[in-house]
């Protein structure tokens, strides 16, 4: 491996509180110096990358992603996706389990996370929280932690009966890991496509309310308090996916009360609404839905206000024939790894004036900080050589046809990005150069 | 700043009637002064407008009013048609929509004429095959050539309508009260979106489990009034009242519950009701109606009564939407 010498840029790096420039040497997949400009010699054998004008910061983490390997991959595959991640300016992605079969035996994580899949950035796996995430009975936590896993979630799902979310709850606590929970009532969302509300009532269309959020967020902070109360556990309970000022509000007054709760907004949660379904647009159709104006705003206020933990993505491929479909039949879920950094500055920095140090940090540190990766999400001297080099000015729009993902199942074909990857670096090696 | 505008890909042919919401007040008196002329014209001049042109019938839902008047008004006019449903066709073999819809294409479809049961689904066909589509009633979403015919059943009964123009004002002075189980009704939907665009006021009634809040959304001059006998009563004070019964769909209930004999005693339409509330109402129903439910048999029947005159117009206003769908019969400029 030879090395990399990023020269001239702007180095972003909030877990440092770095916001200065710097060159940056990197040796043997890691961070070997970072100098001020002109300290780092040029040496022979280095590939060197002139960062003018640019910003350096830690490659991007996405705590949730949808790679459809094995099974589906019709739609994606872990090579594919983590292509696409690199495109985006992600080094670390997370797996969710609910491929085919479900991600939830050792055997099938070791499968996942071997280097045969040729994942082209580095790849961690939350594994199915119950067996089959059928919501009955936990998996085995310690031995899947041994294999690599970062957490566990039935994601798709919520885990819905009490006794079995708690006993993940206290399983989780034991070994530091988090679960981490689509907070959807099942039970009142049968047959529902969008988000409730007048525009599903126009269009004819069944839908969530908020209630199907919320309750199972105020559920699992429940068991979280009666954990901390009964069990002398701290559980660390991740929100994914939020989407409602209601649920938000509850995730606020948890952790202000002092539980270990960690939540995520999705980008389509930040930046759309309902209306975006227009005329039955599947790819508007996601799970949990594009809500109304207030609940984005809400999205944005959470982000602002230190409530969000990070930005994930749900980027969630299908293929044209299955979003070419009636809109009650359509799949959920649209892709996300290319367009998370544009648009997060797009409508964070440049619509509600949040510091790009500030996007980085929701986009790298915090999110690695919620699956404990080690030496990621920051560029210390030392850590992992996982870098993203972005020009902040560019605005660009984003052509789907242009996309790494094997899907194009986007609502932002067109949509104008701020900020754009020029290259992406993982374990030191340069994996995308724009 | 505000949420994103996003690109929709696809185009919805000329002449297409998805919903209601697309139609100016000109397209429709057009649609109503078409139906007039057709309507008059000899029956051997009339089968030579879409002599030749073929027309699709595809009904993914069970139906006799919707798909007969098309049937027949396709015939009318001399078109070709074939009536494609999900029992007895590749659909129950899992072809796709889109893929049923380019095969009718390939077939030489001109204009295909689609119920299903999924709200939206016309979209999705219309984008597909590029070609004319007529929504004839797309899950609990739109109905909206029933909406046409149940304005052109007012403007003949109603008194004082007749030779009307249609414009912004044509309905001034006329509640029309939308009654029963709202929630799952796409006739409600299209008649509460097109009739207050022509002045009239919509009152819709009904318990809150078939009739959610959300329904005000529809527009502006749409109301709720969820008891039912101040809602007839209103409307009989301010002008000339209209009582539109629906159906309690119960293949759309998805586990609700509801007590029949409650509701009956809330919200059925019988004689005493009529008579002690709105007496010169004039009552319709789209069809199919559960007589003894939402709506008496002697009031279904009595001469307040439009419902047969509702299914004769539903054939009037279909002939002119298929001209009108493949730019014929007085339409040949809307779809160049």
């Amino acid at each position: 491996m030879s090395d990399v010498l990023i020269l001239n840029g702007r180095l972003v790096d909030p877990a440092n509180g770095m916001d200065v420039e710097r060159d940056l040497l990197l040796r043997h997949g890691r961070v070997a110096a970072v100098e001020k400009p002109g300290e780092l010699r040029a040496i022979k054998g280095k590939e060197i990358l002139d960062a003018k004008g640019m910003i350096v910061a830690p490659g991007l983490v996405d705590v949730h992603v949808h790679l459809r390997e094995p099974g589906q991959t019709y739609k994606e595959s872990i090579k594919t996706g983590t292509t696409a991640a690199a495109a985006g300016g992600f080094t670390s992605v997370v797996a969710m389990p609910n491929t085919v079969p479900v991600n939830d035996s050792v055997a099938g994580l070791e499968w996942m996370l071997d280097a045969a899949r040729g994942a082209v950035v580095k790849l961690f796996a939350m594994p199915a929280a119950t067996f089959g995430s059928m919501g009955e009975e936990i998996t085995d936590y310690h031995e899947l932690q041994r294999a690599g896993a970062v957490g566990f979630t039935d994601d798709g799902k919520p885990v819905l009966h009490d006794r079995v979310m708690r006993a993940a709850l206290v399983a989780a606590a034991g070994i530091g890991v988090p679960i981490s929970q689509h907070a959807e009532d099942t039970r009142l969302t049968g047959g529902c496509s969008m988000n409730a509300g007048p525009v599903a009532f126009r269009l004819g269309l069944r839908g969530m309310t908020v209630e199907a959020e919320s309750k199972i967020v105020e559920r699992d902070i429940r068991l979280l308090r009666d954990i901390e109360r009964h069990d002398g556990l701290r559980p660390h309970l991740h929100v994914q996916h939020v989407s409602t000022a209601k649920a938000m509000s509850l995730i606020r007054t948890a952790k202000a009360d002092g539980l270990h709760v960690t939540c995520e907004v999705a980008p389509h949660h930040f930046a759309l609404t309902e209306e975006a379904v227009g005329e039955y647009n599947t790819n508007a159709k996601m799970n949990p839905p594009l809500r109304n104006d207030a609940d984005r705003l809400a999205m944005i206020d959470g982000l602002m206000d230190g409530t969000v933990d990070c930005i994930a993505t749900d980027h969630a491929p299908h293929a044209l024939f299955e979003k070419e479909q009636e809109f009650e039949r359509a799949p959920n879920g649209i892709t996300g790894l290319e367009t998370a950094l544009g648009l997060a500055l797009r409508v964070l920095h440049q619509g509600r004036g949040m510091s790009i140090s500030r996007v980085i940090e929701l986009m790298s540190a915090q999110p690695a900080g919620i699956v404990s990766l080690e030496g990621r999400g920051a560029l210390s001297v030392g850590s992992f050589a996982d870098v993203v080099i972005f020009d902040p000015a560019a605005e660009w729009s984003f052509a789907v046809k242009d996309s790494r993902s094997k899907s194009r199942n986007t609502p932002f074909d067109g949509a104008s990005m701020l900020g754009r990857v020029m290259a992406t670096i993982s374990d030191g090696r340069v994996v995308f150069k724009g | 700043m505000n949420s994103m505008t996003i690109l929709d890909a696809g185009t919805v042919a000329a002449g297409s009637l998805l919903t209601v919401a697309g139609l100016s007040v000109e397209e429709v008196a057009a649609i109503l002064t078409a139906t007039d002329r057709l309507e008059r014209m000899a029956a051997a001049e009339r089968v030579k407008i879409l002599a030749g042109r073929r027309i699709a019938l595809l009904f993914y839902e069970s139906s006799t009013r919707t798909r007969t008047s098309f049937e027949l008004a396709a015939k009318s006019l001399g078109a070709m048609t074939t009536l494609v449903s999900d029992k007895s066709s590749s659909i129950e073999k899992g072809e796709s929509l889109k893929d049923t819809g380019l095969t009718l294409r390939a077939l030489g479809a001109e204009c295909i004429v689609l119920r299903h049961a999924n709200s939206g689904a016309p979209y999705l066909l219309a984008k597909m095959t590029g070609l004319p589509v007529l929504n004839a009633g797309d899950g609990m979403h739109e109905h909206p050539s029933q909406a046409l015919l149940d304005l052109r059943t007012m403007l003949a009964r109603l008194p004082g309508m007749s030779g009307r123009l249609v414009n912004a004002k044509t309905l001034d002075g006329v509640t029309v009260v939308i009654t029963g189980d709202i929630l799952h009704s796409r006739v409600a939907r299209s008649n509460a979106m097109l009739l207050p665009r022509l002045g009239a006021r919509v009152v819709l009634c009904g318990p809150k489990e078939l009739l959610p809040e959300d329904a005000l959304g529809l527009g502006a001059g749409v109301e709720i009034e969820r008891d039912f006998d101040k809602a007839l009563k209103q409307a009989a004070s301010q002008g000339a009242a209209v009582a539109m019964m629906l159906r309690i769909q119960r293949e759309r209930l998805a586990g609700l519950e509801l007590d029949l004999g409650d509701y009956i005693s809330r919200y059925q339409l019988d004689q005493e009701r009529l008579t002690a509330k709105a007496p010169e109402a004039l009552v319709m129903h789209p069809g199919p109606m559960i007589r003894g439910l939402e709506i008496a048999g002697e009031v279904a029947d009595g001469p307040n009564s439009a419902i047969e005159d509702q299914v004769r117009h539903g054939l009037g206003v279909r002939t002119a939407l298929l001209a009108r769908a493949l730019g014929a019969g007085g339409f040949e400029s809307v779809t160049i």
